[in-house]
């Protein structure tokens, strides 16, 4: 007699397997032989030599985008950030950058240009009086920083849809690309979808104030659906692109999406 | 059901009662892996903004740096609540969690704390939970619940802004998901120790019986 084994006592489990099988409609049964193949790359992760670096973090990047998957498949793009009464604001809002506050650019805002490149049918400068001059709105939300921490801000300026729509950006286009006076060069891609959002603004005060140095003198991009990092401040141009052309932290391996 | 019949080699032979049954077996084990691989990546995501003012040990934390520990907990969430899901469909479908976690009765409790404490536990029959086991256990799956729900409503503080409310705000929720990362340690300590003062238990988590 052939060796059987027992997963269930009385019970041989490959004749088990057979007959669960038969009693599955069609469909289901296929789904669950072709689950059977995700399973094994499963056991990938799990039985994954992780002193291996390089085939772990292959995996974990290949898992991060399944999540952004997912998260595009379910989530709501233009669901709206909670907004807060004036009482809640963080006082005082934390300076947040990865070098000192004596190391933050010194822009002078007489000669500091916001250029406009990439596919876009205007593609002249914009002086910071010419910005100012745009209709502008508040809004109260929370900064969450991809360390954990957060803190409530109030943040005025004109929404970033609407100045794409005054230079006439391709809104097909899949990027909104900023780059920024930070020193090494700080950068950062924005998705279009979030560059629509209606929360998403060309930031120019901080409480009602011209924003100072430490939150990024003179533009900065606030997207409240968005960690922290991808609020790119000290803004010096902006790309509508459809390359991915990476961002500071993104190309060190924060998720690019990052999306709350 | 024909295949199913038993065959002349099984006549004769009592198999020793199934104390934990295949299910409950594979869960355990998935859920120890996903459970341990979320704290020691939690704890890398932990120490980039300590809560308090301590960081855990550089070298217990997973993935070498903030990012790094940020990728390992969003893989390893999906095994921990595909896991943590199904057990809890199974559990409540199978009637194990009422027939072996219910009556909790304070009485109960205190009478098998005195007993465990004086070493009078008793484990002759290791398919009835005392009722310190009963607490622990049904504890557990509680604060499992709850640093799920905690950790997704701070993993997308604007879709899931119900999720944040529930524990009032995004703070609240960091400090909730913390105190029952710290639960599930404490549980765990005291649950290993305790498997390998009773070996056998731990042979019936891994063989069945």
């Amino acid at each position: 007699m052939a060796k059987r084994s027992f997963l269930i006592p009385g019970v041989d489990k490959r004749l088990l397997i057979k007959d669960s099988l038969k009693a599955m409609p069609d469909f289901t049964r296929r789904r669950f032989i072709a689950g059977g193949a995700s399973l094994g790359a499963l056991t990938l992760l799990t039985g994954c030599d992780v002193v291996d670096s390089s085939s772990a973090e292959t995996l974990l990047a290949q898992v991060s985008k399944f999540n952004d998957a997912v998260q595009a498949f379910i989530f709501n793009p233009d669901a709206l950030a909670p907004t807060f009464p004036e009482s809640a604001i963080t006082k005082p809002f934390p300076f947040n950058a990865y070098y000192d506050l004596d190391d933050a650019p010194d822009i002078d805002g007489k000669d500091w240009k916001l250029e406009v490149r990439g596919l876009v049918d205007n593609k002249k400068s914009w002086t910071l009086d010419e910005l100012y001059k745009l209709p502008q709105v508040n809004q109260i939300t929370r900064h969450i920083c991809v360390e954990g921490w957060s803190a409530i801000g109030s943040w005025t300026g004109t929404p970033l849809r609407d100045f794409l729509k005054l230079i006439g950006a391709d809104t097909r286009a899949k990027y909104v690309w900023f780059q920024c006076a930070d020193k090494d060069g700080y950068n950062s891609p924005l998705d279009m979808r979030s560059a629509l959002h209606p929360q998403t603004q060309m930031t120019f005060k901080y409480a009602s104030e011209i924003l100072p140095r430490a939150y990024g003198f003179p533009m900065k991009i606030r997207v409240p659906t968005k960690l922290g990092f991808k609020n790119p401040k000290y803004v010096v141009s902006m790309e509508v692109t459809n390359d991915y052309k990476g961002g500071y932290w993104e190309d060190q391996g924060y998720n690019s999406f990052s999306g709350s | 059901m024909a295949s199913l019949t038993v065959t002349d080699e099984q006549v004769g032979v009592t198999p020793a009662k199934v104390i934990q049954p295949v299910w409950v077996r594979v869960m355990h084990w998935i859920n120890a892996l996903a459970m341990i691989l979320m704290i020691l990546s939690g704890w890398q995501i932990y120490n980039a903004s300590p809560l308090f003012g301590f960081r855990f040990p550089r070298e217990y934390a997973l993935g070498g740096w903030l990012g790094g520990g940020l990728l390992w907990h969003f893989a390893a969430m999906w095994l921990l609540m595909i896991n943590g899901l199904a057990y809890l469909v199974t559990g409540f479908a199978t009637g194990r969690f009422r027939k072996k976690l219910l009556p909790i009765t304070p009485s109960g409790v205190l009478h098998d704390v005195r007993a465990a404490l004086t070493f009078k536990l008793g484990h002759d029959d290791l398919t009835v939970y005392n009722y310190v086991q009963r607490l622990l256990y049904a504890g557990i799956i509680v604060v499992g619940v709850l640093i799920v729900l905690s950790g997704l409503g701070m993993w997308k503080p604007v879709q899931l802004y119900y999720l944040v409310m529930l524990f009032g705000d995004y703070p609240t929720a960091r400090y909730v998901h913390f105190f029952c990362m710290a639960a599930i340690c404490a549980f765990l300590v005291i649950h290993v120790l305790l498997a390998l003062l009773v070996p056998k238990s731990l042979r019936a988590m891994i063989i069945g019986r």
